[in-house]
């Protein structure tokens, strides 16, 4: 059986008055990749940023590797170095290189040897086609280099899983594919992820379990491939079709 | 010698007056500079405080100042708190102080603009990486909001250097004052020192102040 690496139980949280997160149970084998999909709104990101304690939560748990994930934990920062986050809008540091950007925590938080460091990163850029650019300012890199900078800058702290909060929603439309590229190959390296997307097509490919959010709950759970021939809930079918229309109405015209 | 007036300079001690007066300039410039970064520096952290009583106190010093003209407020300390208190505060004291307490506040509002300029994903970032509160300070915020802040306390205080002209209204002689002294005490053997004079006044503030706004502009390119 294979091992539970994330859970999270009755996980409530609310923005003052408003619950974006209502009760929602989920658990994460460790290489699993899970892919959330949900309207916008729906508390997809939010439950993203809950994982990784960037939001205080106000009822339920969330454990990784056994160890409670909380935004006032004192080890916070120690269960922080096992989940790399990559965002939305491509967050590298402006004032550092990109070499410098990815080496910073590895070298400051987990006090590796910048040389070792160094020779890690050159190899992971190499690998995501970014050689040659490790002495540019993020400034100087498109959108899809520098999220791919970012994917590395997560990856040289050697996570146990890594989150994905719409990586590809800022980009240009011919830029998303170099970067779902490298995600599609991290998960056939095994690495475990929740990956947020409104990338259809690449969800299907890439996840081994879709979660469909509404409401603060999961509402829909299942494989990729009967969750989107067959959705047996009404709300995912009518999620689904939003996108179906758009692409019958390109035909007509 | 009435054909040159540009050799009323060359007089006496006229430049080295004129240079003196200058360094009076610079040195009230510079010491309310001095006082006023750190300062500033404190009272930036103070606006940012969530605190709402720290909100308004900061908020009324800051416009209060910003308000009042520079001239009003030297008038104040100068003459105001001699009347009022009795205090006996020697003219350039009272200047330090007044461009001490305007910088503070403009040093603070920069300051304040730096910090909320920094976006919050920055922060958040540097936490997903696990760095704790002291390295994304240390490492992520404090290095950013630096190079927002070096180009705008440059050319802060090259606003000073040119607004400390004003003491000449309370008694201090620098060196728009040593001009006049100079042109008054030969308005009638050199009839065009006043050109002359104000000239080279110009130049002197020009060459004090062109080669700091000149590295402002040289740091802001250097980093953006």
């Amino acid at each position: 059986m294979e091992q539970t690496i994330l859970e999270i139980r009755d996980l409530v949280k609310k923005y003052e008055d408003e619950t974006i997160l209502n009760g929602l149970n989920l658990q994460i084998r460790r290489g699993e990749v899970v892919v959330v999909l949900g309207p916008s709104g729906c508390g997809k990101s939010t439950l993203l940023r809950c994982m990784n304690a960037l939001e205080s939560i106000q009822g339920g748990q969330i454990s990784l590797e056994g160890e409670t994930v909380e935004k006032s934990s004192k080890n916070i920062t120690m269960i922080r170095q096992k989940i790399g986050m990559v965002f939305q809008s491509y967050e590298l540091f402006p004032h550092k290189t990109i070499l410098e950007n990815i080496t910073l925590a590895p070298v400051h938080v987990q006090k590796r040897s910048l040389s070792d460091v160094e020779e890690e990163a050159l190899a992971l850029l190499k690998r995501v086609g970014l050689s040659g650019k490790e002495n540019a300012y993020p400034r100087q890199l498109s959108g899809g280099q520098k999220q791919r900078a970012a994917i590395v800058r997560a990856l040289c702290m050697h996570p146990e899983i890594m989150l994905f909060d719409e990586v590809t929603a800022a980009l240009d439309p011919e830029m998303v594919r170099e970067v779902l590229d490298v995600i599609l190959e991290l998960a056939n390296e095994g690495m475990t992820m929740v990956i947020v997307t409104h990338e259809m097509q690449f969800a299907r490919a890439v996840a081994d379990r879709v979660l469909f959010i509404e409401g603060g709950q999961i509402v829909e759970e299942s494989d990729p491939e009967s969750f989107f021939t067959n959705p047996s809930t009404q709300r995912a079918k009518a999620f689904l079709q939003t996108f179906e229309f758009h692409k019958e109405q390109k035909k007509d015209s | 010698m009435q054909d040159l007036g540009i050799s009323i300079l060359f007089r006496g001690s006229n430049f080295v007056r004129l240079l003196g007066g200058l360094w009076v300039t610079i040195r009230i410039s510079l010491l309310a500079a001095g006082l006023s970064v750190p300062l500033g520096i404190l009272f930036g952290l103070f606006l940012n405080i969530r605190n709402p009583a720290a909100k308004v106190i900061g908020r009324i010093y800051l416009d209060f100042i910003r308000i009042m003209p520079q001239l009003v407020l030297l008038f104040i300390v100068f003459f105001g708190a001699t009347r009022a208190f009795g205090w006996n505060l020697s003219n350039e004291f009272s200047a330090v102080l007044v461009f001490t307490l305007w910088g503070t506040a403009e040093m603070g509002d920069l300051v304040r603009g730096a910090l909320i300029s920094i976006p919050k994903h920055q922060y958040e970032s540097a936490q997903a990486l696990g760095l704790d509160t002291l390295q994304t300070y240390r490492y992520i915020i404090i290095p950013q909001t630096l190079r927002r802040l070096i180009p705008l306390t440059i050319n802060l205080v090259t606003r000073m250097i040119k607004t400390t002209s004003l003491v000449v209204l309370i008694g201090i002689v620098e060196m728009m004052k040593v001009g006049q002294q100079i042109i008054d005490a030969n308005r009638f053997e050199y009839p065009t020192a006043a050109l002359w004079i104000y000239g080279v006044i110009f130049l002197l503030y020009f060459f004090t102040c062109w080669p700091i706004s000149r590295f402002a502009k040289w740091l802001e390119r250097k980093w953006n």
